[in-house]
């Protein structure tokens, strides 16, 4: 089972000294953070892609590049990639050069993006963000696997004779992840392709979430891929910890009550019953964490949000200390009990090179 | 038949609730109906919650599948500034939006002055015909004078006799839309460049 984090990637004001930092400061943090999740063996990073203040990543795979330089072994990925306002084109050309300069350390999570605006200002009908994630999708995935396309759709101009490069390093397109909170479309779409279906439960109840992940993997058997409980799942997290529960707790208020998305609404003690935010000590943390796969079944990826709401780097980097020497540890050792042998790791580069080698023969 | 009363009153014991215990009592004697009320009082922190958080608490998304899966509906608000209370509005904002569609209604309202009756007229039955309801002809407003006077029961008697005729002759509730229903993948994609 992998474990990483994700980062949105927002500018937001200290709530307990009202410090905002600078778009330099932020952009840079987030590297160390991504530098940090290597040194305390996380295995993933991904950023998200926004196009507006407050948020800093809008060009994932320039960032994602200079991390892959300063990094040997974490895979880079993204939470998400917008698949509706972005050409697909220039989406499998972005991706397929950061495989290779990152030697395969690569995927990526599609996603539509809820930013209304953001569609226009790329040419783009919010009233068309499913279709648009289908057709564009469809579009890449045959770009990483014919090698000359001649294509014909609704949204983009036509493709005649042409070649998105660089080809996928060994011939292997990069794994994707589809991420949707509440359209069954995109459960089916991944079932459809046999790629992952992350579902970001940080602000959803457990029920939710379960619907959504039971429809993917039965659809998922349905196309073919493998049982449903094969099929390939991530999930999302939020934690703040401090050795002592009630010290996290009380650190984190603050920035929970005026985080943007939820702050100034229900209470954080209300939040942390009803979604998967866990505030309180490692241990606190590792139960709720194992308690996902009550609902999810033995999954494969969980991504934490961790720097977020104006927590100061330095708090983050300390989170990700226990994160990594506490918490991931125990769940690592946890998830592995009990879990049936036929149920696949997420793939990988080297895995999904491996399988190709084994059909070509 | 299940008839849901949705209640924006606020104060204990209030006029509001009186108005639709009367409503239902009389759709009731004509059908045989089981009735839940709904009293949006008790949702007010969770409906502002779903706002912000946008999902429904434990409480309201009971309260949401009750009016869901009703057969009939009789919602009653109090007048605040010439038009139904924020409280109503919010409840229905955070409905799913085709929960209502084909779905009989029994539009009610109170306040203070007879002054405000025409509020059933210009802000609940658009409300209601914009999300799809089937609003029954007479709507009943009982200002504080009513409840002293002749003819609130005629009007409460008509119009629970629509909403009764309405829910019978519409037959059960359609079964709440599944958000969860796929449509398989090559057709959706089939779709798309159909409709180029």
């Amino acid at each position: 089972m992998q474990f990483g984090i994700f980062s949105v990637g927002d500018v937001t004001p200290d709530p307990t000294n009202g410090r905002t930092p600078t778009e330099a400061e932020r952009i840079k943090a987030m590297v160390a953070i991504a530098l940090k999740a290597e040194e305390v063996g996380l295995d993933v990073f991904a950023t998200g892609e926004h196009h507006n203040p407050p948020f800093v990543p809008s060009s994932p795979t320039t960032m994602l590049g200079y991390v892959a330089a300063r990094t040997e072994r974490l895979i880079l990925s993204t939470s998400t990639t917008l698949i509706t306002t972005n050409d697909p084109v220039k989406i499998a050309e972005d991706f397929a050069m950061l495989q290779h300069l990152a030697d395969g350390r690569v995927d990526l999570m599609m996603g539509r993006g809820n930013t209304g605006p953001v569609y226009p200002w790329f040419g783009k009908d919010i009233r068309e963000g499913i279709n648009l994630a289908l057709e564009n999708y469809n579009l890449l995935h045959r770009l990483w696997r014919e090698d000359v396309v001649n294509w014909e759709g609704k949204f983009r101009t036509p493709l005649q004779g042409f070649t998105s490069t660089p080809r996928p390093l060994d011939g292997v397109p990069p794994f994707v992840w589809h991420g949707s909170i509440r359209s069954p479309e995109i459960a089916e779409q991944a079932a459809y392709y046999g790629d992952g279906f992350f579902h970001n439960n940080i602000f959803w109840p457990a029920d939710h979430t379960k619907r959504m992940v039971e429809l993917y993997r039965t659809r998922y058997a349905h196309y073919g891929h493998g049982t449903p409980e094969q099929a390939i799942v991530g999930l999302g997290g939020q934690v703040f910890m401090r050795k002592n529960s009630q010290d996290a707790v009380n650190e984190f208020r603050p920035y929970f009550d005026n985080a943007p998305v939820y702050g100034h609404g229900p209470s954080l003690e209300d939040f942390t019953a009803q979604t998967p935010l866990t505030v309180g000590s490692p241990q606190q943390v590792i139960e709720k964490t194992l308690s996902f796969r009550e609902y999810a079944g033995d999954y494969q990826r969980q991504l934490f949000l961790m720097d977020h709401a104006g927590l100061p780097l330095k708090t983050v980097l300390e989170q990700l200390d226990l994160l990594g020497e506490e918490v991931v540890p125990v769940l690592r050792e946890e998830f592995a009990k009990n879990r049936p042998a036929d149920v696949p790791d997420a793939p990988t580069h080297a895995s999904l090179k491996n399988a190709q080698e084994v059909t070509t023969v | 038949m299940k008839l849901v009363v949705v209640s924006a009153g606020l104060s204990v014991p209030s006029s509001t609730r009186l108005l639709g215990d009367r409503l239902a009592a009389a759709a009731a004697a004509r059908t045989g109906a089981d009735i839940e009320v709904v009293e949006l009082r008790d949702l007010a922190v969770e409906i502002a919650h779903n706002f912000t958080n946008g999902f429904a608490g434990t409480k309201l998304a009971a309260a949401q599948r009750a009016v869901t899966e009703a057969d009939g509906l009789i919602v009653v608000t109090p007048v605040f500034s010439a038009s139904y209370s924020g409280l109503f509005k919010s409840f229905f904002d955070v409905l799913e939006p085709d929960a209502l569609a084909g779905k009989p209604v029994l539009i009610a309202a109170t306040g203070g002055t007879a002054r405000h009756s025409l509020v059933l007229e210009h802000a609940l039955r658009p409300l209601f015909a914009y999300l799809k309801a089937v609003v029954v002809p007479t709507g009943v407003y009982a200002a504080s004078e009513d409840w002293g006077a002749e003819g609130l029961d005629g009007r409460i008697e008509r119009a629970a006799g629509e909403l009764a005729a309405l829910a019978e002759g519409l037959g059960p509730a359609r079964p709440a839309k599944d958000d969860f229903t796929v449509v398989p993948f090559a057709e959706q994609l089939a779709a798309i460049s159909e409709a180029r």
